[in-house]
């Protein structure tokens, strides 16, 4: 009862006049178009693709003809390009601005990527086809895996998971069929609270029970209380913990190997969850730390684009003691060349696959705009780009050290670098106001609901993209804001934000009481 | 006579004839802020104390309401389920959860009454 | 290094801000090991190289339009238009986020909500999400999801169901200790008996792919009867969604939820993903929905907006009460798949549907005509199956070797089943010309003599 964490947002009451914009004749502002739903512009009668006629043949539909109208309107081609051009304009993006959203690693998406995954023989290859057919898509598996492999230090990959919550699911799987292998009855997941939730969601899933584990007043989790966990819980019943590093505040946790240690000693696995990876690529392998199972996101770590929210990719990388527990398919290597091994008892090697996570072989178009940004970085590079994340990080927090509070203090963060609210206490201006404030300066908010172990969190994650200007521009408009709110004069202006956007603040708590999820024609 | 017990999940039992009314306290509802859906027990579902009842969601979370005491469920709130707003405007009204029966009187006593309540939730402000 | 801005001494000057001399000691104050890893790993690329390294990969493979054609089971090759590739490489659209601050997001939202009502039309159901990761992944959860509505813990799956997809909901369901009942394979056949008499009083759902992985089209109503008779929920699968231009769709025919995979409209082969799964249910049900979805509401103006609506089911804040552990759609993918659907619109949809429905009629007209092939289905919309007189693996890759993708073995898919050795899946799309269908047919007749 009382989960009062999370997130509110419903626009309050104005109590002032001037703030209402005025709006044009045509709903246009300027280079802002207002466009309506495809469903009240386009017509039933309305197509973009000429395709040609076919001969009337005979029908084996089985007598399950469609009837009637389905619902679909069309539009001409010139006409759709505008539709979707002017939704285009109403979303803010990397390539437009700064987009410091914690944890979310938004950086530079190189062009060269697309380039490379729209080649034909990426693109246009079936997953079905004979596998001699298409040597080059393995042999782009197996570099790809070559490199996550050696930049981790561990054995195995499954490349198939489609996101990093899915990669997580496999990960905590291969714990789960490794422990199932050994008849073990261990049931328990330690997981620290500052955890992101897909971790408490997945171990549940697989039926595991959870433990919380709390961080120190440092902001990391210390090797004496996942002991003291331990014991509480009795050694035998531990499956693992979950851990995620650098954590979820941005910090490294300091005492991982003592940490992998005391879960080995008992029996455990230990899963890292790899989202920040971005701190520590090419400096740091997560093998020598005793991890044993890890995802990465290749959307956020090797550039692969977010697209409006995926699609993602999660591989996951295994330690000796899992690696036979891979999901199929998974490549073999023999003379003939590469082999897609795509069924439980398909090969006659030690493996011992815990099943299949989708229908085919993951998300092949992520791997090759993957592998071109790791080619294109090489090892110096991407040992540069890490270094250059912590540097920004570090930057932002020297700048603003003194005018917001680190809840964990003042020390070296890694990627991200995480303030909460409290130096706004007594002004009426909260975290989100000065996120929807940002708004209005041409920013991206950093991260603002999320970790939920500060009040108001302020997550900010610069990633290695953004040149010293651009960090400069944002650190002093910040600066600005927090002392506007201390000064206390325009607090409304704060809470009315922002105003030079498509929308206003929009009323989640209505959309949530009657969820409008579709188009009806009566709504309108 | 109604007398009103609650627990300190912020649940409350008005209990009046042997029938047991329960929902969510004020003070939980400003914490939860906007609800915008419940679910409820469907009549005849049995409980033990402290089981898990009903769901509340509200913009920022989604809690669960847990009944303070065992029985089975009589009634459940049409109209809250129609209108979840009823648990903001008027929580120990008309935006009462779901009535059930009282298997065990004895339960009862270990709940607070009003001024221990009050009591209590200032204490844990 | 092309990707990154700073210069040696923009970097010092940062270090000087930061009040340390490198970066290395950055890392050394926030705690990391310092040991160098031991590693082979090459340094960085040009552009040009990496482009010339990737694209010598790219010329191993076999691309489809390099000639005859006719894979399916399960992604289907369909002609993709101009516009819809040039229209999400748009800046805002590629290199943008989930739509959390929806302020500066609507572009994003509105194509969600427009995607989420094309969908629920398109399935014949009330309501859709903006989507899961693919069609199988899709699968998996709205089994996961009959569960929590039916509180029943046994999946009961059609045997002709995509043998992957029925992995992956074997693999959920052994992880979370459910149950999953399967009726059998019979292959060429819309036979639903098997089915129907398993369905007893523990089935929380039955999962039944039209057209089935053979290419079959089925009446579901007897099906949504039967199990809704039971109390459990009727899970449609379709994996070809052009198929539902021409054929009724499942949620008219009283499918609680449908499922289908997505890729044939707006997205590319890619050698499995990224894919698109299509999810549609039930008004009823949309607490108990997995993934996002996009909700209409007003802004501070009370002017329309979009917004990500019912969060609070997800992970994000329910932690292990979470509906699933779901956090990603599988935007980009949805946004090719609404802009192509809009292009095609309702006639299109229609015409695309008749023009893949005539060239499988007369793709199976020409087969039939050969010496040792039988065509087994009784109805099929734009693949169906032949019994050959021989392995069909060994005839497809003959075939291969003539520059012909002749279609799937089903012993790919069921390499431990003598029964299906001979059986050959086929898929005609529009892309398939009469060419292809004429040199299919003649070498294929070799392969059968040889």
């Amino acid at each position: 009862m009382l989960n009062n964490k999370g997130r509110v947002t419903r626009p309050q009451e104005s109590t002032d006049d001037h703030i209402e914009t005025q709006d044009s004749y045509s709903g246009h502002k300027g280079l802002l178009m207002n466009e309506p739903l495809l469903f009240e512009v386009g017509g039933l009668d309305k197509t973009g693709v000429d395709l040609p006629d076919c001969s009337e043949t005979e029908n084996m539909l089985g007598g399950l003809e469609r009837a009637g109208e389905i619902g679909l309107p069309g539009l001409s081609e010139p006409e759709a390009v505008r539709h979707y051009v002017r939704l285009s304009q109403q979303n803010y993006a990397i390539d437009s601005g700064f987009y410091p959203l914690g944890s979310c690693t938004m950086k530079h998406n190189p062009r060269l990527n697309e380039k490379m995954a729209r080649l034909p023989g990426f693109t246009d290859i079936h997953p079905l086809q004979p596998q001699s057919s298409v040597q080059g898509a393995l042999q782009l598996m197996e570099q790809l895996s070559h490199w996550l492999l050696e930049l981790t230090g561990m054995e195995a990959i499954a490349l198939s998971p489609k996101a990093g919550a899915h990669g997580e699911l496999c990960g905590m799987m291969a714990i789960k069929a490794a422990l199932e292998a050994a008849d073990s009855s261990r049931n328990i997941v330690l997981v620290p609270e500052s955890a992101h939730g897909t971790n408490p969601a997945t171990a549940a899933q697989l039926g595991f029970k959870v433990a919380s584990i709390p961080a120190d007043a440092d902001g990391t989790v210390r090797a004496h209380a996942v002991q003291t966990a331990i014991e509480e819980n009795g050694a035998e019943t531990i499956a693992g913990i979950m851990l995620t590093n650098p954590n979820t505040c941005g910090l490294f946790e300091r005492e991982i190997k003592a940490i992998a240690d005391a879960v080995h000693e008992a029996g455990g696995y230990f899963y890292c969850d790899g989202a920040n990876f971005n701190a520590i690529m090419g400096r740091v392998r997560p093998g020598d730390l005793g991890v044993d199972a890890m995802h990465f996101n290749l959307h956020k770590t090797f550039s692969t684009p977010h697209g409006g929210g995926g699609p993602g990719s999660g591989p996951v990388v295994l330690s000796q003691r899992l690696s036979a527990f891979a999901p199929v398919p998974f490549l073999q290597k023999s003379d003939d060349g590469l082999t897609l091994i795509e069924h439980e008892d398909g090969d006659d090697t030690e493996a011992e696959p815990f099943g299949r996570l989708t229908a085919f072989h993951g998300q092949m178009g992520m791997y090759v705009r993957a592998l071109s940004y790791i080619l294109s970085h090489g090892l110096d590079g991407l040992a540069q780009a890490s270094g250059d994340a912590v540097l920004n990080a570090n930057y932002v927090r020297a700048k603003l050290k003194h005018l917001l509070n680190q809840p964990f203090g003042d020390q070296a963060c890694m990627h991200e670098v995480l303030f909460d609210e409290s130096s706004l206490a007594g002004t009426g201006v909260t975290t989100l106001d000065i996120a929807k404030r940002l708004i209005d300066e041409g920013f991206h908010p950093m991260t603002i609901y999320f970790p939920l172990v500060c009040k108001g969190a302020m997550l900010i994650e610069p990633t290695e993209s953004e040149s010293q200007a651009s960090i400069d521009l944002f650190v002093e408009t910040l600066a600005s804001l927090i002392e506007e709110a201390k000064a206390g004069e325009t607090e409304e202006a704060f809470h009315q934000a922002p105003v030079h956007t498509p929308r206003r603040r929009l009323d989640e708590t209505a959309a949530a009481r009657k969820p409008i999820l579709r188009f009806e024609s009566s709504s309108n | 006579m109604t007398k009103t017990y609650y627990s300190q999940s912020h649940e409350y039992v008005s209990v009046e004839d042997g029938v047991a009314t329960i929902g969510i306290t004020h003070y939980a509802q400003s914490q939860l802020g906007d609800i915008v859906f419940v679910e409820l027990p469907e009549t005849g579902r049995g409980f033990k104390q402290g089981d898990e009842a009903a769901v509340v969601e509200s913009v920022k979370a989604a809690s669960e309401v847990y009944t303070p005491i065992a029985g089975e469920t009589t009634e459940m709130n049409e109209d809250l389920a129609a209108n979840p707003a009823l648990a903001n405007e008027d929580p120990e009204g008309a935006g009462w959860f779901f009535k059930q029966t009282i298997t065990n009187e004895d339960e009862l006593t270990k709940l607070m009454d009003r001024a221990q309540y009050d009591a209590f939730v200032k204490e844990n402000q | 290094m092309r990707y990154l801005p700073h210069t040696e001494s923009t970097r010092q000057a940062m270090l000087d801000t930061i009040g340390v001399a490198s970066i290395e000691d950055l890392f050394e104050q926030a705690g990391t090991p310092q040991e160098q890893p031991p590693t082979s790993l090459p340094p960085h690329k040009s552009e040009m190289e990496v482009e010339q390294h990737l694209s010598q990969l790219s010329g191993l493979n076999r691309a489809a339009g390099d000639g005859p054609f006719f894979v399916g089971c399960g992604a289907y090759r369909h002609h993709v238009p101009a516009s819809v590739d040039h229209l999400i490489q748009r800046s805002e659209f590629l290199t943008s986020y989930t739509p959390y601050q929806p302020e500066i997001s609507q572009g994003t939202l509105q194509y969600l909500f427009e995607f989420q009502t094309q969908v629920a039309n398109l399935l014949g159901s009330e309501i859709a999400n903006a989507s899961l990761y693919d069609g199988s992944t899709g699968c998996g959860e709205a089994v996961l999801m009959a569960h929590r509505i039916t509180r029943r813990k046994k999946a009961l799956l059609s045997g002709n169901l995509h043998p992957h997809y029925a992995s992956v909901v074997k693999t959920l369901s052994h992880m979370s200790s459910f149950q999953v009942d399967q009726s059998e394979v019979v292959a060429g056949q819309s036979a639903t008996d098997d089915l129907i008499a398993k369905i007893d009083d523990e089935t929380s759902c039955v999962v039944v792919q039209t057209p089935d992985v053979f290419g079959s089209l089925y009446d579901l109503k007897p099906i949504a009867e039967a199990a809704q008779a039971k109390g459990a929920l009727l899970i449609a699968v379709v994996t070809e969604v052009v198929s539902l231009g021409a054929v009724q769709a499942p949620g008219d025919m009283g499918a609680d939820i449908v499922i289908a995979e997505g890729q044939s409209i707006g997205n590319g082969l890619n050698f499995g993903g990224p894919y698109l799964g299509l999810f549609a249910c039930r008004q009823k049900y949309v607490r108990q929905m997995p993934g996002r979805v996009c909700g209409e509401t007003i802004d501070a103006d009370g002017k329309r907006g979009f917004v990500l609506t019912l969060s609070t089911r997800e992970q994000h804040i329910r932690r292990e009460k979470a509906t699933s552990n779901i956090c990603t759609n599988s935007g980009l993918c949805c946004l090719a798949f609404s802009i192509h659907m809009t292009l095609l619109g309702e006639r299109g949809m229609k015409k695309l549907a008749a023009l893949n429905h005539s060239k499988a009629v007369q793709l199976s007209k020409a087969l039939s005509n050969i010496d040792g092939v039988e065509i087994i289905n009784q109805s099929f919309f734009n693949e169906f199956t032949v019994r050959l007189k021989q392995s069909a693996e060994q005839t497809v890759e003959t075939l291969v070797k003539k520059n012909i993708l002749a279609g799937v073995p089903a012993s790919r898919l069921w390499p431990d089943r003598p029964d299906v050795e001979n059986l050959l899946i086929i898929a005609a799309t529009e892309t398939v010309s009469d060419d292809h269908i004429n040199e299919l047919c003649a070498e294929l007749k070799e392969a059968l003599n040889a």
